[in-house]
Parts: structure tokens; C-alpha cells; sequence
């Protein structure tokens, strides 16, 4: 028996529609369905349709903020998480000589993983606290005279938290695509007479072009669907777009909560899609 | 114009590498003249690509010093030794264009762009890829690739070109093909070309002067011609081919000819042509190239006086074309081959099984060391 080529087609398809179409597009569909409707202020939808919702979003000087201070977290994590990505990355894949020693201190980046996200950040505390080892070290020393306060609950130790969880998945991405790089290809520039500053912007960098934009895909998209790290490190201090979702939810304001998700889904959407135009990911990796 | 000329001689003395136990290279002396197109040939793993790499300046010598025009070049960096060299599988900058690819080490070196780029088009017009100076090198053709990196080493005007395995990459008529234009090539730069292969034919074919290697060490270097007919010894004759090797003992010494018997051989004169210290009861081996051996009938066998010649037994046939490869029973362990050429063969054609009388005249006889 032979299938019209139609339906072939879709068969090929249906493992990721199963996925899809149940755990995005359905959510999604109620998410701006209720974005759309007005709330009974009890925790009920009310089938009117009302545009109030995202008046109320677009017209509050808190959103701006929130989204200011969303986003400087974004970029701040964004810019250190991508440094420090590259150059372990660089590091693993050009200067350890020996294959299974690179694999083995791949596997060591993602020791800190084996543990949970709270534990992790709580991990913080006793090094940047008031009372902790960097003030003591800092003070010990006689470089300051009375404990920094800035280290811990401040947006400083948000950055700092979100650095140390996320720089992982900007080693992964990169790490694969310079581990894909030929070393001819580095000694055939060297050989053309290239310093190592040349290799690195000529060859290299333009060769990882495409881990660090899938590092960056990953970084963005997280950040901005954080609410718990900047909660816990900022101690309250600090705001985030998700944070004030989660207030609208837990006093039962579904649809002007369901609004504020969409304007995310659409800013971070925007985002990754700047990200996809600086660099053409499906033709680097086809390349 | 004479010191000009001679910017591009190479000298190896006494260069050797080693890594931890393993010894790569031991101790080789040679001489590459100005301008020659020179091969080094061996199996993988003899040591070739390493005495390339130490050249370039991609590896230090344990040991040994190179000279390039004179000048000893250990521990200078590729571009002060102007060498530039040719990767195997050419190793192009997969996000390059054909033409950025080939300005690369201009660009490097601070030329403005404008003038790289002239540079480049008449670099990449030399090697006839005007219609594709935008392509990446993911969409060019194996030949065309390696068009490009010739292109992108030649560009800089170095005295010394090297060629890590150029053709290996090739199917077989582009690689003849490449094989023409890398010679034409190296002509019309008029600079020493180091080549390294395993291809005997591509060696014999292209090369001033070639060098063949087993294990770290040179067996012999000299013309093509020199090398194919008159090996220095066992291996060269094997590694090149065309050469049947017998093993025998010298029955005799009379001045400039012994006389050796084998088994199944007779006792016949061998030319011993400079060759020294080989006394009576010497195991020696005696190299014949394939093509001066003839095939007789035993009924009809007309076999000059004092020429060797033995009976023995068809094995084989192989059609190549323009002549017929025999292949006949073992001495041993020596293969023994004659190469018939295609209208003699078929004017009496032999079967297999045949017995047969391969006989060749004494002095064509090479002894080797």
C-alpha cells in the first residue's frame, strides 16, 4: 500500500508536532486567549474581551522599569557569561594538548550542575556576606577597613549568580564549534605570517561564530525568564519583569499576568531575533 | 642575479627529531638546489611530512641545522624564513572567499585593501578561478580547493614552496591533471618546491630530485630517472617499482663483474659497476626491471649464451593496456613480474600455467647494495 505523499509528510512530522502542540502552542493559545479577557479580580475569567490589560501594561511607568532592569541584567550576564565562555572554551579546545585531560575538565565545568540552583546561590552567601571570606580576605589584607556591602544581596551578587550558572551554556555551544575547527586551518594562518591576535580575530572568532550565538540564545532567554535569582541575591532589593508576573498570579490576576507574558514572549522573541540576524546560525553549521 | 638565484637552496644537515622515545628523524644531510622541484617519498609514518613541517617552521628540529639560501632558519617563525607551505587537504578558511582566502596573508601583513585585492585577482587569474573569486571554498571542486591554496601560498613571493600529500585528496585523472599544473607552476614562479608523497609515480613524474625514505632515514636521493633504474638497494628497487629483486650468492669476483648462482638460477655475470666489497659467498640481492625481461617458449628457446635465465611458470596475467603484466612463479619469497608489451604478448599469447624461459641480458643487471 503506498501513502499519498502528503500524508507521508506529515507522519515525518507528528513526533514534534505531539511535543509542540500540546506544551506550546496549546499554552500559548490560552495564555493570549486570557490575555484578552476580563478577570473578576478573584482569581475568574470572564468571557469580554478587553484591551485593558495591555493599556494597563504599556501605560504603567513600572513596566519600564521592570524591563530596564530585566534587561541591564540580561546584557551585564550576557557580556561577562560570554567572555569567560570563550576563553574556557578557547583554552579547552587550543591549549589542552591532550584530548581525554579537555574532556575531563569539560566534565569539571559541569560539577557545579550535579547540585541544586538553590544550593548553588545559597553557596554564595558565606563567601560575599558582610562576615564572609572575601571581606575577611579583603580586610585581612588591609586593602579595605570595613566590610563591602555591595558583595551580596545588591545586583552585583545577582550577576554574579546568574554568571556562575549560566556560563556553562555558553562553554557547551562555543566549545563545539571550535572543537570543530580544523588546527591546519589555524597553522595554515599561522603560517601566512598571522599573529595569535590575528588568528584569533580572523579564524577563530568568526569560526565560533555560531556557539557563541546559541550561548547567547540560551543566556538571553533565561535571564529574562528569571525571577528567583534576582529575588534571592538582590534580597528584595531588586525587580524583574517575571517577579512582578509571579506577584499578578499569586494575587490571582490572571489576565493582565497573561498580557504581561505575551509583551515577554514578544521582547525576547525580538531579542533572539537580533541574535539570529548578526549571525546566520543554519548557514554556519551547514558550512 | 646568481646570489638572487640561489635564495631558495636548502640545506639539511644532520636534522633529526625526536618525540619523547619515538624517533622520527634521524640525522639526515641533504642538498636541495635553488629552484628544483623535489619530492620526498615514503610510506606514512617514515618521517617525510615531519622534515616538511621543520622546513615550514611548524616543528623545531631536536637536533641539525636547516638552511635556507645560506641562512640558518631554526627557531624563525614561517613568514621570516619565507617558506609557505600547502596543507594536505589545503586546510582554506571555510569562511573566507576564494579571494579573502588568497589576500589572507597580505591582509595579516597590513596591505591596504585595495591593493590586496589587486594582488589577489592577478594571483587568482595565474590560476584560472575569476568566475568563482566570491565562492566559500565549501563550493568549489577538490581540483579548484587546491587551485586556491596554491594561490593563497604563492601569493606572498616566497622562495619555498611545500606540499604536504597536494594530491592525495584527488580522484585519479584530476590528480594527473593537478599533477601538470603544479609543475607548470612551479615553473613559472621559479621556486624550490618541496614536495612530499607516497605516490611513486607522482614523485618520478614531477621531481628534480628525488628523495626516497624509509623509517627517518633517506635511502637514496637523485634524478627520477636515477632512482627508478638504478636503486641503491632492496627497498628503493621494491618502493618504486618496475624492478624484479633476486637474492643469490657470488660464486666468483673477476674485476668489474662477478658471477652469481640462485636457486633455479644459473650461474651468470653481474656487472658490479663501482660497487665495492663484495666477496666470494656473499649473499647479494640483483635487481631486473620487469620490461627488459623476455618470455620463451622452453621448445623454442633461444637464449644467448652467458645471458641468466630460468624456467618457470605463469601465474597471472593482468591486461594493462599497452603492455601485458606476467606474473610468474616465485624465487622465494621475490616476486618475480615481466612487463610484455601489448602486441608482442598477443602475438603468442601465454595462459596461465604455462611454462615459460624468462631470460634478460647479463648487463642489464643492476647489483645492488
Amino acid at each position: 500500500m503506498r501513502l499519498p505523499r502528503s500524508l507521508v509528510g506529515w507522519f515525518y512530522v507528528s513526533p514534534l508536532m505531539l511535543v509542540l502542540i500540546p506544551f506550546f502552542v496549546l499554552p500559548m493559545v490560552v495564555i493570549i486567549t486570557a490575555s484578552v479577557l476580563e478577570g473578576d479580580g478573584f482569581g475568574g475569567i470572564m468571557p469580554f474581551f478587553t484591551t485593558q490589560n495591555y493599556i494597563d501594561v504599556f501605560g504603567s511607568g513600572l513596566t519600564f522599569n521592570l524591563y530596564f532592569s530585566t534587561i541591564k541584567f540580561t546584557i551585564l550576564t550576557w557580556v561577562f557569561s560570554l567572555i569567560i565562555g570563550f576563553w574556557v572554551a578557547y583554552f579547552l579546545v587550543f591549549h589542552v594538548k591532550n584530548q581525554l585531560l579537555a574532556i575531563g575538565l569539560f566534565l569539571v565545568c559541569t560539577v557545579p550542575f550535579w547540585t541544586s540552583n538553590i544550593i548553588r546561590m545559597i553557596s554564595w552567601i558565606p563567601l560575599l556576606g558582610k562576615e564572609g571570606l572575601v571581606n575577611m580576605i579583603l580586610q585581612g589584607l588591609g586593602i579595605i577597613d570595613k566590610p563591602l556591602e555591595f558583595l551580596l544581596f545588591s545586583d552585583f551578587a545577582v550577576v554574579v549568580a546568574y554568571v556562575h550558572q549560566l556560563t556553562i551554556f555558553m562553554i557547551v555551544p562555543i566549545f563545539n564549534s571550535m572543537a570543530r575547527i580544523d588546527k591546519r586551518v589555524v597553522e595554515a594562518a599561522l603560517d601566512a605570517g598571522a599573529s595569535r591576535f590575528d588568528i584569533m580575530r580572523y579564524i577563530i572568532v568568526p569560526l565560533s561564530k555560531s556557539g557563541m550565538a546559541l550561548g547567547s540564545i540560551f543566556v538571553v532567554s533565561i535571564v529574562m525568564g528569571d525571577f528567583f535569582v534576582v529575588r534571592v541575591m538582590s534580597g528584595g532589593g531588586s525587580a524583574s519583569v517575571v517577579a512582578a508576573l509571579y506577584e499578578d498570579i499569586s494575587v490571582l490576576q490572571y489576565p493582565p499576568a497573561a498580557a504581561n507574558a505575551v509583551v515577554l514572549v514578544l521582547v525576547v522573541m525580538l531579542m533572539i531575533g537580533l541574535i539570529l540576524r548578526t549571525v546566520d546560525i543554519r548557514r554556519e553549521i551547514a558550512r | 642575479m646568481s646570489t638572487e638565484r640561489r635564495q631558495g637552496d636548502i640545506e639539511l644537515a644532520g636534522v633529526g627529531k625526536r618525540y619523547d622515545d619515538i624517533v622520527a628523524v634521524e640525522g639526515i644531510n641533504l642538498k636541495i638546489p635553488d629552484g628544483a622541484y623535489c619530492c620526498f617519498l615514503g610510506p606514512s609514518g617514515c618521517g617525510k611530512t615531519t622534515i616538511l613541517r621543520m622546513i615550514a617552521g611548524h616543528e623545531d628540529p631536536t637536533f641539525g641545522d636547516i638552511l635556507i639560501g645560506g641562512e640558518n632558519v631554526v627557531g624563525m617563525a614561517p613568514i621570516e624564513r619565507r617558506t609557505a607551505m600547502m596543507f594536505q587537504s589545503y586546510a582554506l578558511f571555510p569562511h573566507l572567499s576564494v579571494r579573502d582566502n588568497i589576500a589572507f596573508a597580505l591582509r595579516v601583513r597590513g596591505v591596504p585593501k585595495a591593493e590586496r585585492y589587486k594582488a589577489a585577482d592577478e594571483m587568482i587569474e595565474k590560476v584560472q578561478l575569476t568566475e568563482l573569486a566570491h565562492r566559500l571554498p565549501g563550493q568549489l571542486s577538490g581540483g579548484q580547493q587546491q587551485r586556491v591554496a596554491l594561490a593563497r601560498a604563492a601569493i606572498t613571493g616566497p622562495r619555498v614552496l611545500l606540499l604536504d600529500e597536494p594530491l592525495s585528496a584527488l580522484d585519479e585523472q584530476l590528480r594527473i591533471q593537478m599533477r601538470q599544473e603544479l609543475r607548470r607552476m612551479q615553473q613559472d614562479l621559479g621556486i624550490t618546491f618541496i614536495h612530499v608523497t607516497h605516490t611513486q609515480l607522482e614523485a618520478i613524474a614531477l621531481a628534480d630530485l628525488v628523495v626516497v625514505m624509509e623509517r627517518g632515514k633517506i635511502k637514496q636521493a637523485g634524478g627520477a630517472r636515477e632512482v627508478y633504474v638504478s636503486p641503491h638497494d632492496r627497498y628503493v628497487a621494491e618502493f618504486l617499482g618496475g624492478q624484479n629483486v633476486l637474492s643469490g650468492k657470488v660464486e666468483k669476483v673477476n674485476g668489474a663483474s662477478l658471477v652469481m648462482r640462485g636457486p633455479k638460477l644459473e650461474g651468470f655475470e653481474v656487472p658490479v659497476a663501482g660497487k665495492t666489497a663484495v666477496t666470494q659467498g656473499d649473499k647479494v640481492d640483483i635487481a631486473v626491471r620487469r620490461d627488459d625481461i623476455r618470455l620463451l617458449r622452453p621448445e623454442s628457446a633461444a637464449i644467448a649464451p652467458g645471458n641468466p635465465h630460468l624456467s618457470t611458470r605463469v601465474q597471472a596475467i593482468e591486461y594493462q593496456g599497452y603492455f601485458v603484466k606476467v606474473m610468474l612463479d616465485a624465487i622465494g619469497d621475490d616476486e618475480f613480474v615481466a612487463y610484455v608489451t601489448e602486441r608482442d604478448f598477443f602475438s603468442d599469447p601465454l595462459k596461465v600455467g604455462d611454462i615459460v624461459v624468462a631470460t634478460w641480458q647479463s648487463d642489464h643487471t643492476l647489483l645492488l647494495a
